[in-house]
C-alpha cells in the first residue's frame, strides 16, 4: 500500500505548459473566437450596409447600376420636393401622436391590470395578443374595418343615427391618417402595457399603504409614488415605441401605400417608394438616412432619461 | 428612505390584519374598495379595453367563415354574427392558392434565422458576461446599439448587396439577414439570464479542469433553458412578423412568406375577396397565437427582459 503511493509520486514530472496552453485559456483569445458568428452577423449586414446606404444617399446610384458620387445633389433635390417635406410632417405626426396616446393608454391599462381580478392571468395573456399577431394580418383585418363601402364601424354609427353617410376611412387624407394612428397605438398598446406591469409589480405595495394613512389622494399616489419609480422603465420602453414608430413601414404599406394622393406616406415607406419600385437608390438612401439624425436624438433623449437615481433600484439611500 | 416607510407601513398592516384575521380574507388595502367602485374604475375601463383590442381578431374570424351573400349585405344579415357559418374561404385558400407554400417559407425562413441568431448569441452573450474579455463593456453596449437600428434603414443597401451576392430572390437572403434583427436582441436577453448563474459553479468547474466549452454546454446552458426557450420564440415571432426585408428580396411568388403574399397576392378586384383574405390572415396568425397561448410567460419574460437593462 505504501509502496504503491510512493512509485504514484514518482511519476515523470507535468508536461511543460506550452504557449498554446496559455493561449487556450486566454480570455481575450477565447472571446474572440466565441464573439466571431455574432460579430460577423452585425458587421457584414447591419454595420456596413448602415455605412453603404449612408454613401448611396451621396451618389446617384439606380437599380442595376453604380452610382457616381454627386455630393449633396440627393438631399439638395429633396429639400425641394413637397411630397418628402409631406413625409417628414406625416413621420412627426404619426410619432407623436401615436406615441403620446400609447403611453396614456398603455399605463393605464397597465394600473388597470396591476390590481386583483378574476382571471387575472387570462385578461394579461389575452391583451398581448394583437402585439404577438403579425402586424401585416392585423393591418389587414383593419383594412377591412376601415373599408369605404362596407366598414362595419361606418354601418354601426350608422345604425346609431350618429352619421348620415358611410365614413370614407382611408380616402380622404385626414381621415386615413387618424385611421392608420389608429391602428398604430392598437398595435402598440399591449407592448407597453406589458412591459410596465413588469414595472408596476415591483412597486411594493406598502408604499401606497403608507401613503392611504398619510391621507394621500389617488392622484397624489399616482404622481409621487408610481410615476418616480416606473421612469426607467418609461424612459426604456418610449425609447423602443418611439424608435419602431417613427420607422414604421409595415402598418402603413399594409393600409394605404402612402395614399391618398401621398398624404400618409412615411419617410420609410417614401424611401422603399422612391428607390425599390422607382428604382432610384441615392434619391431613396437619403430619404433613409435623413431619418437618422431623429434616431439619434431619440436615443440621446432616453439616455439621459436613464439616468437613473440610487433609490429608483432599491440601493442603500443618502 | 424607502426602507423607512416600508418599515412605518408594516405595522398598522399587522393591526388591521389582527384585528379582522378572522372574517376578512382580502389583501393590503382592498377592503377599501366596494363593488360599485371597483365596477366603475376597473371593471368597466378594461371590458372596453379588451373589446377594443380583441374586436379586429372577432371580425377577421367570422369574415373568414361568413358566407359570400352575408359578407356584404350588412343591413339584411346581423352583421356581428352568423349561423351558417362555413369553411369555403379556407378550403379555397389552402387547396386553390400557394397559401400552403408561403406557410412552409415563412416556417422555414423563421426556423433557420432563429436557429443561427440563438447559437450566435449564446456564444456571443457568454463571452461578454463571463469571459469579459477587453473592451466586453463596449461591445454589450454597441449590441444595445444595434437593437436600436431599424430594418427601414437598412433595406436598401442591403438590397444592393444581396443581388452583388447573387442571393436576389433566394429564402437564404433572408436566412442570413433576419438575424441582424434577431442576434441584438437575444444577445441583450441571454446575457442577462446569464448573469443569474452564479459564477461560484463555474468556477468549481474550472478547478476541476473543464474548459470553457465544457462549462458552456454543460453547466450554462442547463442552466439557462427557460431562457433560451424565450429567446427561441421570440426571434420566431419576430421572424413571422418581418416585412420590409422579405418584400424587397423576394420577387417571386413560390419564395415569398406569409405577410407579403397576403398583400401582394390577395389583392385583386373581386369584391367577394374578403374572405378569402381575412381567412389567410387568420391562419397566418394562428401558429403565433397557438405558440404563445402555450408560452404565455416566456414572451412576457422576453419581452420584459429585453427591455431591462
Amino acid at each position: 500500500m505504501t509502496d504503491l503511493a510512493l512509485e504514484r509520486r514518482a511519476r515523470p514530472p507535468m508536461r511543460r505548459i506550452t504557449a498554446w496552453d496559455r493561449l487556450k485559456v486566454n480570455r481575450n483569445w477565447l472571446g474572440f473566437w466565441f464573439m466571431m458568428p455574432a460579430a460577423g452577423f452585425l458587421i457584414l449586414f447591419l454595420a456596413y450596409p448602415l455605412g453603404l446606404g449612408v454613401w448611396l444617399s451621396f451618389t446617384d446610384a439606380r437599380i442595376g447600376r453604380d452610382g457616381v458620387f454627386v455630393g449633396l445633389e440627393n438631399y439638395q433635390w429633396l429639400s425641394d420636393d413637397a411630397v418628402f417635406w409631406m413625409s417628414v410632417f406625416n413621420t412627426l405626426l404619426y410619432t407623436g401622436v401615436a406615441s403620446a396616446f400609447k403611453f396614456a393608454v398603455g399605463l393605464y391599462l397597465a394600473i388597470l391590470l396591476n390590481q386583483h381580478m378574476p382571471f387575472k392571468a387570462m385578461i394579461r395573456a389575452v391583451v398581448l395578443i394583437p402585439f404577438i399577431v403579425p402586424t401585416v394580418l392585423s393591418a389587414i383585418a383593419f383594412w377591412w374595418l376601415f373599408d369605404s363601402q362596407f366598414s362595419i364601424i361606418s354601418w354601426s354609427l350608422r345604425q346609431l343615427g350618429l352619421i348620415d353617410a358611410n365614413i370614407n376611412f382611408l380616402g380622404d387624407p385626414w381621415n386615413a391618417r387618424w385611421s392608420v394612428i389608429f391602428a398604430n397605438i392598437w398595435r402598440g398598446v399591449p407592448f407597453i402595457a406589458i412591459t410596465l406591469l413588469a414595472g408596476l409589480q415591483t412597486v411594493s405595495p406598502s408604499l401606497y399603504e403608507a401613503a392611504t394613512i398619510d391621507g394621500a389622494s389617488r392622484w397624489q399616489m399616482f404622481r409621487y409614488i408610481t410615476y418616480p419609480l416606473l421612469t426607467p422603465i418609461i424612459a426604456v420602453v418610449m425609447t423602443f415605441s418611439v424608435l419602431f414608430t417613427f420607422t414604421d413601414f409595415q402598418l402603413i404599406w399594409a393600409m394605404t401605400r402612402g395614399g391618398p394622393v401621398n398624404a400618409t406616406h412615411l419617410m420609410a415607406t417614401l424611401s422603399y417608394q422612391r428607390a425599390i419600385l422607382g428604382g432610384y437608390l441615392g434619391e431613396g438612401s437619403a430619404i433613409a438616412t435623413a431619418m437618422i439624425p431623429f434616431l439619434l436624438a431619440a436615443i440621446m433623449i432616453s439616455w439621459f432619461g436613464l439616468q437613473r437615481r440610487k433609490w429608483q433600484h432599491g440601493e442603500a439611500n443618502d | 428612505m424607502t426602507d423607512a416607510i416600508a418599515g412605518k407601513a408594516l405595522d398598522p398592516k399587522r393591526v388591521l390584519a389582527a384585528s379582522s384575521a378572522a372574517a376578512d380574507h382580502s389583501e393590503g388595502m382592498s377592503y377599501l374598495e366596494t363593488v360599485p367602485r371597483r365596477l366603475v374604475t376597473l371593471y368597466l375601463p378594461l371590458a372596453i379595453i379588451v373589446v377594443v383590442l380583441m374586436f379586429p381578431f372577432y371580425w377577421m374570424a367570422l369574415t373568414s367563415i361568413k358566407p359570400d351573400e352575408q359578407l356584404l349585405a350588412l343591413d339584411r344579415f346581423n352583421p356581428f354574427w352568423t349561423w351558417t357559418p362555413t369553411f369555403k374561404h379556407i378550403e379555397k385558400l389552402l387547396f386553390e392558392t400557394n397559401y400552403p407554400l408561403w406557410l412552409w417559407n415563412t416556417m422555414m425562413v423563421a426556423t433557420f434565422a432563429t436557429i443561427l441568431s440563438i447559437l450566435a448569441s449564446v456564444l456571443a452573450a457568454y463571452a461578454i458576461v463571463r469571459l469579459r474579455y477587453k473592451g466586453s463593456q463596449w461591445v454589450g453596449a454597441s449590441i444595445f446599439l444595434a437593437y436600436l437600428v431599424p430594418p427601414s434603414i437598412l433595406f436598401i443597401p442591403l438590397s444592393t448587396m444581396i443581388s452583388a451576392y447573387g442571393l436576389f430572390d433566394t429564402p437564404l437572403a433572408l436566412i442570413l439577414v433576419y438575424p441582424t434583427i434577431l442576434v441584438p436582441f437575444s444577445t441583450w436577453l441571454l446575457m442577462g439570464y446569464f448573469k443569474t448563474i452564479p459564477f461560484e459553479l463555474e468556477e468549481c468547474a474550472l478547478i476541476d479542469g473543464a474548459s470553457r466549452w465544457q462549462i458552456l454546454t454543460k453547466i450554462v446552458l442547463p442552466l439557462a433553458v427557460p431562457g433560451l426557450i424565450s429567446a427561441f420564440i421570440f426571434c420566431f415571432t419576430l421572424c413571422w412578423n418581418e416585412f420590409i426585408y422579405a418584400l424587397t428580396f423576394i420577387s417571386s411568388s413560390e419564395y415569398k412568406t406569409v405577410p407579403v403574399a397576403i398583400v401582394n397576392e390577395f389583392v385583386d378586384g373581386d369584391i367577394y375577396r374578403w374572405g378569402s383574405l381575412m381567412a389567410g390572415a387568420l391562419v397566418g396568425s394562428l401558429p403565433l397565437v397557438i405558440l404563445y397561448a402555450f408560452f404565455v410567460e416566456h414572451y412576457v419574460s422576453a419581452m420584459t427582459g429585453a427591455v431591462k437593462e
